[in-house]
């Protein structure tokens, strides 16, 4: 432990107690909670946590994690009943007085533990049309060059990194899974309100949909959900005001 | 494993008029003229005058003698109740499921059919004097008729 740098800065560690929703569909029928305790330093984080029991303890705890920094989007949890990515929820901005309770992300079908089926959640993505359509060749042959301006209006959504906290945090589509949910809307509106794009109105005609941008109820858990961010909700009015205009409002170009 | 399907393939979903898109702005712009809608009301009935006291049959049958308050009321009611039906019904949509799902949805549109057949009745076939009225000036009208 020497060369841990929180013991290096003079912190010390304290007992932890997580409350974790265990379920191994091969031997339960239904999810139980189960509570374990954990020496942890404040700057640990909730998926450091999740180490030292998978690690330590009982190595059948069950969860997704790639990179552990917060950029592949793979540990998105509820934690203390939010939505939140382990690795980038520390310990120390938790309330350690009181257990912290662990699960799986809502509205997707439970598969083991904290690992849910994350495939109708990826099948609402691909339907929009995540890619660039251009047909078009450049004016010069060679780039489609872009003003600052266009590029400014879509920055906000290219940040997302599909990890389903916005989608499974949003009541609609708990309730309804055939909603579109806010992810693949935030990725639809990435490409609607990119000036190289030509594919805008079919997006446009795809979430003009019975299940799609009009079940919006505007409740912000996606906004607040977010570990990039992302001003969800916005993205979503905005792309309910292109689909009253008929097309993005998008500025002129250079 | 799915994969991403060939680009600029047909959409496969529904086809037709999107009522979900016309509910969505019809939800808006009734929303504003409610606004005025309702605390006109309310500022005439409850607040003007002798305030909430002023209330009984010749005050309602006073001002469904004059064509603005007719407009007005029946505005009011058309809009606050189809505003509210819709709302139910978006509510019906995210929480019931299958055939309690049909079966609300038909309560509801019976609900506010009636209500609003029985709401335009009264407002345009109102007749002040079949009440026992206390107040002279609606018993001499009466009578002059």
């Amino acid at each position: 432990m020497a060369d841990n740098p929180s013991v290096e800065a003079g912190l010390s560690a304290f007992t932890v107690t997580l409350i974790i929703r265990r379920f191994d569909p091969e031997t339960m029928d239904e999810p139980v909670w189960k509570d374990y305790d954990v020496e942890l330093y404040p700057t640990d984080r909730v998926l450091d946590a999740l180490h030292k029991i998978k690690w330590e303890q009982d190595g059948s705890l069950t969860f997704r994690r790639s990179c552990a920094h917060g950029i592949c989007g793979s540990d998105a949890m509820r934690i203390n009943g939010r939505n939140r990515l382990a690795c980038k929820t520390l310990i120390k901005d938790l309330d350690i007085t009181q257990p912290i309770y662990v699960e799986a992300i809502k509205g997707l079908p439970l598969e083991k533990d904290l690992v849910v089926d994350m495939e109708p959640f990826f099948a609402s993505y691909r339907e929009i049309q995540p890619f660039l359509i251009a047909d078009a060749k450049p004016k010069d042959g060679k780039e489609r060059i872009q003003s600052v301006a266009q590029r400014e209006i879509f920055d906000d959504t290219t940040k997302c990194i599909l990890c389903a906290a916005c989608t499974s945090s949003c009541p609609v589509f708990w309730t309804d899974g055939q909603y579109f949910g806010p992810a693949a809307i935030v990725n639809a509106h990435r490409f609607i309100f990119d000036s190289r794009d030509e594919a805008a109105k079919v997006r446009l005609d795809i979430l003009n949909d019975k299940e799609g941008v009009w079940r919006c109820r505007t409740t912000f858990n996606c906004t607040e959900a977010c570990p990039r961010g992302i001003q969800v909700t916005q993205a979503i009015a905005e792309v309910k005001n292109a689909i009253l205009a008929g097309k993005p409002a998008i500025p002129a170009g250079v | 494993m799915t994969t991403i399907e060939a680009p600029r393939s047909r959409p496969t979903r529904r086809r037709g008029v999107n009522w979900e898109k016309w509910g969505w702005l019809y939800m808006r712009f009734s929303g504003i003229l409610l606004v005025v809608l309702i605390f006109g009301h309310l500022l005439v009935n409850l607040f003007l005058g002798d305030g909430v006291s002023a209330i009984d049959f010749a005050f309602v049958a006073g001002k469904l003698a004059d064509p603005f308050w007719i407009v007005w009321d029946t505005l009011l009611l058309w809009l606050a109740l189809i505003h509210g039906a819709n709302g139910m019904r978006t509510l019906t949509n995210d929480y019931a499921r299958g055939k309690l799902r049909v079966v609300l949805l038909v309560l509801l549109a019976g609900a506010t059919v009636v209500l609003l057949v029985l709401g335009t009745l009264v407002l345009t076939t109102f007749d002040p004097c079949i009440g026992d009225s206390t107040v002279d000036a609606l018993i001499e009208a009466c009578a002059a008729q």
